[in-house]
């Protein structure tokens, strides 16, 4: 069992959790993520892990609740008790001195882009960095984003704070030169940033979380074509060269169980243990 | 007792497993097989020879002293048969049922020749349930030997040679990357043919021997095999199995409805899917599935999609009937309950509908040419025999390759071409103290061979340990 040790609530629906896992804390590097199952009778889901303290002996990610597991998560407290988290998963981000480097990231996976560029800083990069959300308040950690890069940028879709969407960076990158560009969020967004940096020629990564069921190699259920080619998202990534994933394809496997994700929601929020009615 | 009777001849037929009707059973994940009454067990035991030289132990991976638990069955001596199954085999309800006891055992089983093998899995089977139901004897434990032993992962060999060492007073943990114990007993094996309950009550049965388990450590990423040596660990076991799925590479085959087995099973197994929405892991079957492949895990896949509501499964198998590796009584039980089998066809590629789902899958004919390394006819394809099936549910059961996480997180590890790790006969690896065994050193295989591998294994890891003691 793995024991909540804090909970922060990040913006609407974005919540952090740290729960105590010495093993896994004294292992994970940037880049990584876990598995996380919270009774026996949930399902297994990868989340990006956003800091760890060895010391402590613990790992904090953040989540969205969107299904009935990351909601049923959302409800649990500090001292609650999980019942597996497995980790660190997948290959850690190649952290190195690339010199200018551009890092962006979209929603939840916002708190894990603070671990990255806080990694790429201490060996010696100059970080910009891109934060986005659908909406102002959907938006968060901007201090301590700012405080740990060297420029900064907000963008939301509607262009309530920030820059209104995400064709601002085509200027950005007509007037500097970056040398690497790590983008973690949302598959669309991943895809245009891709599409952005690549006439630039900038060396672009992308952290894919596709769907997965054991999340170390044995089903397959995550595969994603880059550059032709089957890799599985678990053990070859999580992160891969964005210019070569093939996006629309990785859109329509997330989407492949959106039925059974709905129908899974409204049965826990109205006869399940929310009983929230869907409010 | 039976045995003071006057012995009657042999019967040249085996007592027949009591099974669900098939129209019963492909509706539900019961036990298919129902096991032997006492009754029937007393029958069939009575068809032993008690030859003086037993052949069925010779085909015997862990070489169960066959014809003395038979025997003791026999003479209503059921604790002391079940005991005599344990010296050498931990797990005998699991082996009872999935053990292929006819190219083992009972191939070499005298009575064999004249009518049928006595079954010998099915008494042993109806032992291990016995003994279960009355509760296990909790086993003497001995004095301990100081000595620490990681074992990396927790199917078949892992248990095996937990179970081993364990009773030779070694403190073993016990590492396993799932959430739940079992390894291949429980996100492969379907419920219908290996209740997860029984794994459950052979995983007690090893941690009652002493054993410490450790759910969701995935060695290599968590400690790796050298880390364990530093920290203590006085020799490991890799007992990882063949993880990795094979994919055939073709066009589509990245389309919504088509999973690998590993997916559709570790589904189904392991995460309860068949229960969604209770249990949260959902699957989506259409009404015309088809399984590529013609093994166990093809079979178990067919069966499982058809218990799923399924309206029709048909198996797509590129050679023909007799070159299928699956078990001869799965491919019957299979038939029996209604799946269809379309043999010398290979799929070329899969053609989606306009939400990226698949529709349907080109298949082209094959006919079989002279034997290839396998030594069974090779399939080639037919030019021109190019023809199309609708389908909404493809499962790719074509094979699966070593994991390759340990390998690439231990140094100096030596590995085959095929990513498999070397090993000699007795599991030991070119690294000191580290030994592999199972699917990780065989390539994709049966669970006694890996509990086999697992004995031999445990026993060299004995002796190591032994004289590490004595160099001290």
């Amino acid at each position: 069992m793995y024991e909540i040790l804090s909970k922060k609530d990040l913006a609407p629906k974005i919540k952090l959790f740290e729960v105590s896992a010495p093993p896994i804390a004294e292992k994970t590097r940037p880049g990584q993520f876990l598995m996380l199952i919270i009774d026996e009778k949930g399902e297994r889901i990868p989340l990006t892990i956003s800091d760890y303290d060895p010391k402590k002996g613990s790992v904090s990610f953040a989540f969205n609740e969107v299904g009935k597991t990351t909601k049923q998560l959302g409800l649990m407290k500090k001292g609650d008790s999980i019942l597996n988290i497995t980790g660190p998963l997948g290959m850690p981000s190649s952290i190195k001195k690339y010199g200018n480097v551009l890092c962006i990231g979209g929603g939840v996976m916002i708190a894990p882009l603070l671990l990255q560029i806080k990694a790429l800083r201490e060996a010696g990069n100059t970080v910009t960095a891109v934060i986005g959300a659908r909406i102002k308040n959907l938006l968060f950690n901007q201090n301590e984003i700012k405080a740990a890069s060297d420029k900064f940028y907000t963008a939301t879709d509607d262009g309530s704070t920030g820059c209104k969407g995400l064709s601002f960076l085509k200027e950005v990158l007509d007037k500097e030169k970056f040398d690497r560009c790590i983008a973690m969020g949302p598959v669309v967004m991943m895809k245009e940033v891709s599409a952005l940096t690549k006439p630039h020629r900038i060396p672009t990564v992308v952290n894919l979380m596709p769907i997965m069921v054991d999340g170390m190699g044995m089903c397959g259920v995550c595969r994603v074509t880059v550059a032709g080619k089957m890799k599985f998202g678990c053990v070859d990534g999580p992160e891969f060269d964005g210019h070569e994933v093939d996006f629309d394809e990785l859109v329509n496997r997330q989407r492949m169980f959106l039925p059974e994700e709905r129908l899974s929601s409204l049965v826990w929020e109205t006869v399940g243990g929310c009983k929230c009615g869907g409010k | 007792m039976a045995e003071n009777n006057p012995r009657p001849k042999p019967k040249k037929e085996a007592v027949p497993m009591p099974k669900q009707e098939p129209k019963i059973r492909r509706d539900n994940f019961n036990e298919v097989a129902t096991g032997y009454t006492e009754q029937q067990a007393l029958e069939e035991a009575s068809r032993c020879l008690q030859c003086p030289k037993p052949q069925c132990i010779t085909g015997c991976p862990v070489e169960v002293p066959i014809p003395e638990f038979v025997k003791l069955l026999r003479e209503g001596k059921y604790q002391e048969a079940i005991k005599k199954i344990k010296e050498k085999n931990a797990l005998p309800a699991i082996c009872g049922r999935v053990c292929p006891q006819e190219e083992q055992c009972q191939e070499k089983c005298i009575m064999g020749k004249v009518g049928e093998p006595v079954s010998i899995g099915r008494l042993e089977r109806y032992l291990a349930d016995w003994e279960r139901k009355k509760g296990v004897e909790t086993p003497q434990k001995t004095s301990p030997t100081g000595k620490q032993v990681a074992v990396v992962g927790s199917g078949p060999a892992g248990l095996t040679v937990a179970a081993d060492l364990a009773k030779r007073g070694h403190k073993v943990v016990i590492f396993e990357a799932l959430h739940l114990p079992g390894g291949v007993l429980v996100y492969g094996i379907p419920e219908f043919r290996l209740p997860k309950s029984i794994v459950q009550a052979e995983v007690d049965y090893v941690k009652k021997l002493g054993a410490e388990l450790f759910n969701g450590y995935l060695i290599g990423r968590i400690h790796t095999v050298p880390e364990l040596l530093k920290r203590g660990f006085d020799a490991v076991f890799i007992g990882t199995g063949a993880g990795l799925p094979a994919f055939m590479g073709l066009p589509g085959e990245n389309l919504g409805g088509i999973y690998s087995a590993s997916e559709f099973l570790i589904r189904v197994n392991l995460m309860k899917s068949y229960a969604f929405p209770t249990y949260d892991t959902p699957i989506r079957l259409g009404r015309h599935v088809v399984v590529i492949g013609g093994g166990n895990v093809a079979m178990d896949s067919a069966r499982s999609a058809l218990r799923l509501g399924a309206e029709e499964v048909c198996i797509v198998y590129r050679r023909s009937r007799e070159e299928m590796p699956a078990r001869h009584e799965e491919v019957e039980n299979a038939e029996e309950e209604g799946i269809l089998c379309k043999f010398l066809a290979n799929p070329k590629k899969f053609f989606g509908d306009e939400k990226g789902w698949v529709k349907a899958m080109e298949c082209v004919c094959m006919e079989l040419g002279p034997p290839d390394d396998s030594g069974r006819r090779r399939p080639v394809p037919v030019k021109g025999s190019e023809f199309v099936m609708d389908t909404d549910t493809v499962i790719v059961a074509v094979g699966r390759s070593p994991n390759p996480i340990i390998q690439s997180t231990t140094e100096g590890l030596a590995v085959t071409k095929w990513g498999t790790i070397m090993a000699d006969e007795n599991g030991k690896t070119n690294i000191d103290g580290v030994y592999a065994g199972g699917d990780i050193v065989t390539g994709e295989a049966t669970v006694i061979s890996a509990m086999g591998a697992g004995k031999k294994a445990a026993k060299a890891m004995h002796e190591y340990l032994v004289k590490k003691s004595a160099n001290r």
